[in-house]
């Protein structure tokens, strides 16, 4: 049993990265062209990696599920991207992007990376820029900020509620220059479906062809696995639909360790639940926090009079608005952290306030925006500044600027116009911090086996800060990955190419073969779906926003007999050898039920409350999350052994030598 | 709302399809379209049917996956929005809905409702990128200004999400409208200026070799676009192409 090596490289932490990267091994150009790497995932990680590994001069072989690289869910990232450039010229730097990482994460993510991170952000500006990406710029022709939950400085760039997209398609971009050169070699609508590990070493993947349902053995001298986050174990969330956990889960099975599978990020800006037929949750970006008030009525009578559709939103004075978050967090007030503002709305809610229906609702109100930016605007125009519909008109305009796609967004799903009426929202499952366990190099357990972007666990912590998901997918792809893969496959000049018709090879297809079978020969009684809804449900009522000892015991129980009567009577229609959605389906949910269940013992572990993690046994007196940094001060990776009850806990001590471990306040 | 449903059926790119009909009850207005096609599905296994295969991914408009003929309409009735976004209450109780995939002899259909839209890839594959490498050693970000109204102008048109509507309701099956996008975001940025040449006489080509028809400046692609692509950016493109080919 392997123990844990981080492989921090020594010195002061400033210079960590640098004397790394002097330091590793390199492969020389021509043995570049000798060496095949596979990705899995066209998210901006994989998507990133895949362009520079190929620019390098790898032979990369990359894969998707979706039809098209750019579908990957990074293109669904609304706010923006953080980078320490100072450009607004309002005291930001590299430490201070890493300091807030570190706090924004609770102390529970490793120094050193977070400090890499911090170092390569202003580059990924640069790189994207130069790619033609088009962030939003001011009049002046200069790059535009904003500013993010919990944090005082802007240092977020963004296109428009579409800096994702604008990002994706930046990295696509880079991927098609390569793949028209014939560097990369692109797997579309193809799904990994396990690991293949020749002497101890990742030495290929088996895939199916989603169109045609065969498998195909593809071979290479790394794996890289950039396959996301595994959100959807709460069957809804803001996830894609086929956003799943299980090339992440399937190298766990091989060897790697699995890093905090408790720590999920629940988004507290999402379009509440509206009934049973939902199959997915919408965010609405967090960056609408910059301008938007959040608030309940302070009164329980209106609150009834709301749901009876007696009283509208706008027709609550001001005194009667309860703006809860500028109430308990004034110095961060509406930006505080996710985690933060999430636990705030839910007890706001459980007390009784919720707005819509369901009692699950809190309002986002753009009205003293809208109120704002109308008179600066009158006032640059020379026009009446008290005039309340000229007002109300340019402040509308305004905003529509910033935030239009979001806002249309939200009248198509719920049906009323928010630049009239305030939103509603709650918060929904949305980003895993944790996920497979890495070195600083971005290797997994297994020698020769990656994982980079929401995949791996490495620099969020226990909470992750607004418009940090792009910065970190793009720095493992374009900036970290591509050099430290070098030190590993400066080994692997004299292999030759990998044969795929060794035993092992052989056994893993096989494998993957009986399990596919299995589905199809079930013939059960209840859909795919019907195990996830429920598996989904015992996931958010007991590994949500809130856990205790006893739920999270119920929960592993409950998940365990879930499982069995999913492989008892799980119904997958159709053959393995076509194109089948179910059965592709069938097996990520099958996956699922096995993560949820180490989720939901990571959770039982760690007794402590951290950032998104919150064990109700462990809070202050004012109801705010309570560390215990004596003994919890540490990343759990577990082992697998067999099945996730029996996964064993291995703890890499968390050490800080450059920040000070404090309690988080946002007071 | 009960429905009617006539729903394109073909089991692969080699079979012939035909319609069939099913009956759908109690469809709530809140629904998604697909969340409604998801009730459909599950009707159809418990009666021991082939569900209906479908693209989809991430349901809130913008991953570009999803795609659907809807009565005649590119994404449905509703306007800006892709299926993802349309929502029952655009229907009424009773309605018989007619579900086509989107059609084009470049998008062979791969099973019921779902094609194969890989020629978009190879079109971005022959020009859609700017060649810088991504080695980070590129010049700060903010060392060329550019023109507000530019930088605008080329997020618009990088907006476009790929999903083919264009070409589905296009009578020619021209991608004029996703390929111009694309050529205007680089055309409109200093970044793009290098490789103008090229790209647009190099994307065409591929655009032509993949099978899409010509334009006629219908403009029906441009109603139909879930993100609003204006039919400038082909006035765009086609300028560009004549200028290319002019120095070419």
């Amino acid at each position: 049993m392997a123990t844990l090596d981080s492989k921090i490289p020594q010195g002061p932490l400033a210079d960590k990265w640098n004397n790394h990267k002097s330091n590793i091994n390199l492969v020389s150009p021509a043995n570049k062209r000798l060496i095949d790497v596979i990705v899995v995932g066209t998210g901006l990680a994989g998507a990133s990696a895949s362009a520079t590994l190929a620019e390098l001069g790898y032979n990369v072989k990359t894969f998707c599920f979706q039809d098209s690289p750019r579908r990957a869910h990074s293109i669904a990232a609304q706010g923006g991207i953080n980078a320490a450039k100072n450009y607004q010229g309002d005291g930001d730097s590299t430490y201070r992007l890493f300091y807030d990482t570190i706090k924004g994460g609770d102390y529970r993510s490793r120094e050193a990376n977070v400090h890499r991170l911090a170092e390569v952000s202003a580059n990924i500006i640069d790189q994207c820029v130069a790619q033609g990406v088009p962030f939003a710029r001011d009049y002046g022709g200069l790059l535009d900020n904003r500013s993010f939950g919990g944090v005082l400085v802007s240092r977020t760039f963004y296109a428009k509620g579409q800096t994702g997209q604008q990002l994706l398609l930046g990295a696509y971009s880079a991927m098609n220059r390569q793949i028209g050169r014939g560097k990369i070699k692109m797997y579309n609508r193809h799904e990994m479906m396990d690991l293949v590990v020749v002497d101890g070493k990742a030495r290929g993947i088996i895939a199916r062809n989603l169109v045609n349902g065969k498998l195909e053995r593809h071979s290479a001298h790394a794996v890289v696995i950039a396959s996301g986050g595994y959100g959807n174990v709460f069957f809804l969330s803001t996830n894609a639909m086929g956003s799943n956990v299980s090339a992440g889960w399937k190298i766990h099975k091989r060897g790697a360790h699995f890093a905090n599978p408790c720590f999920t990020q629940i988004h507290p800006t999402c379009i509440p639940v509206s009934g049973d037929h939902q199959s997915k949750l919408t965010l609405m970006s967090e960056s609408l926090r910059n301008d938007g008030r959040i608030w309940v009525p302070k009164n329980i009578e209106d609150v009834k009079a709301i749901r009876e559709g007696k009283l509208q939103p706008t027709e609550i004075a001001e005194e009667n608005r309860d703006y809860y978050l500028e109430r308990r967090y004034p110095a961060f007030g509406n930006l505080v952290p996710r985690d933060v503002a999430s636990r705030a709305a839910k007890e706001r809610c459980d007390a009784g306030y919720g707005v819509n229906k369901t009692g699950e609702a809190v309002y986002l109100d753009f009205a003293s925006a809208i109120e704002r930016y109308g008179k600066e605007q009158a006032h640059v125009k020379g026009l009446d500044e008290n005039d309340a519909v000229l007002v109300k008109k340019l402040g509308q305009e305004v905003v529509r600027a910033k935030y239009g796609n979001l806002f249309q967004m939200y009248e198509k799903i719920v049906d009323q116009n928010p630049y009239e009426t305030p939103m509603m929202i709650y918060p929904a499952v949305h980003y895993t911090m944790g996920g497979v366990w890495v070195d600083y190099n971005l290797m997994t357990s297994i020698p020769g086996c990656y994982a980079i972007g929401e995949a791996n666990f490495s620099d969020h912590g226990a909470n992750r800060l607004g418009a940090s998901a792009l910065m970190q997918g793009l720095a493992d792809g374009y900036f970290v990955l591509p050099y430290t893969i070098g030190d590993y496959l400066s080994d692997d000049i004299r292999t030759g190419s990998i044969p795929t018709d060794s035993p092992e090879f052989e056994a893993a297809e096989t494998e993957v073969r009986e399990r596919l079978e299995k589905f199809i020969n079930n013939k059960g009684t209840n859909s795919v779906d019907y195990y996830h809804r429920k598996l989904g449900k015992i996931m958010w009522n007991k590994c949500g926003m809130s856990r205790n000892e006893q739920g999270l015991k119920e929960a592993i129980q409950e998940i365990q007999e879930l499982r069995d009567d999913f492989y008892a009577n799980v119904n997958v229609p159709g053959k393995a050898d076509e194109f089948n959605e179910q059965l592709a389906k069938a097996g990520r949910v099958a996956d699922f039920l096995e993560l949820g269940e180490l989720f939901a013992k990571d959770a039982l572990e760690r007794t402590e409350s951290c950032g998104g993690h919150f064990r109700e046994e462990s809070q202050t007196p004012e109801g705010e999350a309570l560390r215990d940094d004596e003994n919890f001060t540490f990343v759990s990776a577990w082992e697998y052994q067999g099945k996730p009850s029996e996964a064993i806990l291995h703890k890499e001590d968390l050490n800080y030598e450059e920040i000070e471990v404090k309690t988080r306040s946002y007071k | 709302m009960n429905l009617t449903l006539k729903v394109w059926r073909q089991p692969n790119t080699d079979s012939q399809g035909n319609f069939e009909t099913y009956q759908l009850a109690d469809v709530s207005p809140d629904m998604s379209f697909l969340e409604m096609m998801d009730v459909l599905n599950e009707q159809l296994m418990s009666q021991g049917i082939d569900p209906i295969a479908f693209d989809h991914d991430c349901r809130e408009g913008i991953c570009g996956m999803c795609s659907m003929f809807i009565n005649g309409e590119a994404h449905g009735p509703d306007r800006l929005v892709t299926t993802c976004q349309l929502h029952m209450r655009k229907f009424k109780d009773g309605d018989t809905i007619t579900i086509e995939p989107f059609r084009a002899n470049a998008f062979p259909v791969i099973k019921d409702l779902a094609v194969d839209r890989s020629a978009f890839d190879r079109v971005q594959q022959a020009g859609g990128f700017v060649s810088v490498n991504t080695s980070g050693n590129t010049q700060d970000a903010n060392a060329i200004p550019i023109e507000k109204k530019d930088a605008d102008r080329a997020f618009d048109a990088a907006t476009c999400i790929g999903c083919g509507a264009c070409v589905a309701t296009c009578k020619n099956a021209s991608a004029m409208l996703f390929v111009s996008a694309k050529v205007s975001q680089y055309a409109l940025l200093p970044q793009g200026k290098v490789e103008a040449t090229d790209r647009v006489l190099n994307m065409v080509k591929q655009m032509d070799e993949e099978g899409f028809g010509n334009c006629t400046n219908t403009g029906a692609c441009e109603v139909e676009c879930p993100k609003g692509i204006s039919l400038e950016n082909i006035a765009r493109m086609n300028r560009e192409y004549l200028a290319a080919s002019l120095k070419g």
